[in-house]
């Protein structure tokens, strides 16, 4: 019998469609060209971006939106150089991406070619893995585990770099997916001894709290963390990554931890005899000063990566597993405890510390916080939000009401300003019939402004509201808290005029410089089609409030600003 | 506290390159390492020597389980275990010597393995003590060049350290 030959090309559309992979996000160039070639011939759907940075940022964005790993083809050197940065941010981030890059041929590499870049070299320590191919017939089998390891265990991006001459090479193909990889076997169901434990200190402690992360959201743990919290009545505590896992708006629910935290939250997880964790990794942001951290606590902490379990903070009970299933294991068994007296004062603290937050403004500018609650209010309850880094992603952490998993996209691990626009792109394309929302600041939005064309080119409904304070808002905050207001190259002076950039780009643009023209502005970019940029001309020197400084307790709060 | 690692890993271009960086990058410290094949073709195995507290030689064998390319991770300081590393000596002889030497080199089983006017090269295998202890007799005489393999290890007894 004749065996079924096929090019590298045609291995990657091919294995492309078995994965049911809908989208690619990418930029040609030399090195890449046969793929493209080869591309063109299918059916598969292309959003040419206009930067490769934007590539893996949206394909971060379609990733979390949809749970499907992303897909990014990019060519050689620079090209390849320019995914890093989107790279490490969705490995921070545990998000599942399959980027393909184009290399010189297989004869050139090492001699400092044109466009060479050993890119395998400079990602090894930001992909769960990576490859370089070496012969053609290898393809098949790094396919389908490139896939497989982004999408299993502790998700992440996984590279696979493919010299030109390997695109054009034949060989025989055939696809079989979930291959069986020796050194790779996450645990999935939680050790039972380990979830006794957990059950018996559930039922002994008074003052428990779930402190959820991003893993609730990536194991699709929300509805079972819902009944777990319903059933033994422990309040829910979930860090940035986390947002969604419950809803924003259930009594049950006390907020962000951390730096810039809900102080409820802060307190309540110092006061805690039991911290439940759930796919959380307890970052330097969450938990202050270590040696401070929830000193009261016995903590059980379940992660799918047991490099996570004890590397920031000692652990009690821990229990290496899939979330969800976990969970599951724990709501079968559990005996809740009472936990009235605890949730009363809770109550009584959220009744003394309300989220600091000024609404009315004083100036000729519009509070930040008031544009975040209008955008929270009118925005229907499907709605996605991705945001950008800085104050602004603060603010909508903060007042924006989150309810459901996989509707808040931000850059929680590396803090890379420029994600939240093209993942909006990549978000919306995954979702074209659910309202997106990218929440940026002029800082963070001119860093993938043009993007602009590929959602103009691409007609998606995105509303890109820019909280426009002429700053680098948080690191002019922390110049004028740690820095004497010394503010040194944080004010952007230079910057466009938002509204004729959108124009120019054929989007529309809109201003709003008090509450009114906030409320009209929102409405209307709700209503329009195709990307709406509405500036937002803000307070210059608002600060993000409650605050922590960095390595201080986390009780140890900076309240400032007014109260509502 | 030292230990002494047996990594198995399947033998993969940059597999070297995976295990070395991920060291450096979050800090940890390689004594020193060896890498040869096993018995089972395409698995090699490293061993590896890291010095640290009991926690962060328990994060360092999480973290190179997250490796792909890795299969399995013994310690095998916490084992009973047979260790050894081979040294070459080159000691300068030019001023003469060459028997007292030869009765340290005989002293320490070690062999001569090369003799020229100037030197002679020594070659010791045994654990770290005795490397360190015959150097330091072999110094008196003035060691022009060193060169060690590192550590390498085994289980004592039946059991064995294997894939799977």
């Amino acid at each position: 019998m004749k065996k079924k030959t096929a090019s590298g090309s045609t291995m990657i559309v091919k294995a492309l469609q078995e994965e049911n992979v809908e989208l690619i996000f990418g930029y040609p160039g030399g090195a890449v060209l046969p793929l493209y070639n080869r591309l063109y011939d299918s059916t598969l759907r292309h959003i040419l971006v206009r930067h490769e940075q934007a590539a893996v940022h949206a394909a971060d964005g379609y990733a979390r939106v949809t749970g499907k790993p992303g897909v990014v083809f990019a060519t050689s050197g620079p090209g390849a150089t320019n995914l890093v940065t989107g790279i490490a941010n969705a490995y921070m981030d545990s998000v599942p991406l399959v980027l393909i890059t184009g290399q010189v041929p297989s004869s050139f590499i090492g001699t400092d070619a044109f466009q060479e870049a050993d890119i395998t070299g400079i990602t090894l320590p930001i992909t769960k893995h990576n490859y370089l191919v070496q012969d053609v017939s290898e393809l098949p089998e790094i396919l389908s585990e490139a896939f497989y390891l982004a999408s299993t265990g502790r998700r992440g991006p996984v590279l696979i770099d493919v010299p030109k001459d390997i695109f054009d090479r034949e060989a025989e193909f055939t696809y079989n997916k979930n291959r069986k990889i020796p050194g790779y076997n996450p645990t999935y169901e939680g050790h039972a001894g380990q979830v006794s434990r957990a059950v018996k200190a559930i039922r002994d402690a008074n003052r428990p709290v779930i402190f959820g992360g991003g893993g609730l959201i990536r194991s699709e743990a929300a509805p079972v963390l819902r009944e777990f919290a319903q059933k033994t009545r422990i309040p829910v505590i979930l860090s940035l990554m986390g947002l969604g896992a419950f809803p924003g708006d259930d009594e049950l629910y006390l907020g962000m931890p951390g730096m810039h935290g809900n102080i409820t939250a802060n307190y309540a997880m110092t006061e805690a005899d039991l911290i439940i964790a759930a796919g959380v990794r307890f970052d330097d942001r969450v938990t202050g000063k270590l040696d401070a951290f929830a000193n009261n606590a016995k903590i059980v902490h379940i992660d799918i990566d047991p490099a996570e379990i004890g590397k920031n903070v000692m652990i009690d009970v821990p229990i290496v597993g899939d979330v969800k299933s976990v969970l599951e294991a724990l709501l079968k068994k559990i005996q809740p405890g009472d936990t009235g007296e605890w949730l009363a004062q809770i109550k009584n603290w959220q009744n003394d510390y309300p989220m600091p937050c000024a609404l009315k403004s004083t100036g000729n500018a519009v509070k930040p916080q008031y544009v975040i609650r209008e955008l929270s209010r009118l925005s229907p309850v499907d709605t996605i939000v991705a945001t950008d880094v800085g104050q602004h992603q603060m603010w909508t952490a903060q007042h924006f009401i989150i309810r459901d998993p996989c509707k808040f996209l931000t850059s929680g691990g590396l803090g890379t300003m420029g994600y939240g626009f093209p993942a909006a792109v990549g978000a919306k394309l995954a979702a074209p019939d659910q309202p997106v929302i990218c929440v940026t600041g002029d800082g963070s939005f001119q860093m993938n402004i043009q993007e602009l064309a590929t959602a103009v080119n691409n007609r998606l409904d995105i509303v890109i509201a820019v909280i426009n304070n002429g700053y680098l808002g948080m690191v002019r905050q922390w110049q004028d808290i740690f820095y004497n207001k010394r503010y040194s190259q944080t004010a952007l002076e230079g910057s466009p005029d938002f509204v004729r950039v959108a124009e120019a780009y054929g989007a529309i643009g809109l201003r709003a410089t008090n509450e009114e023209e906030t409320t009209q502005a929102v409405e209307r970019a709700m209503a329009e089609k195709g990307p709406v940029v509405i500036d937002f001309r803000v307070e210059a020197e608002e600060n993000v409030y409650p605050m922590v400084a960095p390595n201080c307790p986390i009780n140890d709060i900076i309240i400032g600003g007014e109260q509502v | 506290m030292k230990h002494v690692l047996a990594v198995l890993v399947e033998d993969k271009p940059g597999v070297l390159a995976r295990v070395s960086g991920l060291f450096s990058r979050r800090g940890f410290n390689i004594d020193n390492i060896a890498v040869g094949e096993t018995v089972t073709p395409g698995i090699s195995r490293m061993t590896i020597a890291v010095e640290g507290s009991e926690k962060l030689v328990e994060q360092v064998i999480k973290q190179l389980h997250k490796l792909v390319n890795v299969i399995k991770v013994s310690n095998l300081s916490k084992e009973s275990s047979v260790m050894r590393e081979l040294m070459l000596v080159k000691v300068d002889v030019a001023v003469g010597y060459r028997s007292d030497i030869q009765q340290i080199v005989e002293t320490f089983r070690g062999k001569v393995v090369d003799v020229s006017p100037e030197s002679m090269v020594v070659e010791v295998t045994g654990d770290e003590e005795k490397m360190e202890a015959i150097k330091l007799l072999l110094q008196h005489y003035g060691i022009k060049e060193i060169v060690r393999t590192g550590k390498i290890a085994l289980l004592r007894g039946a059991l064995v350290t294997r894939e799977g």
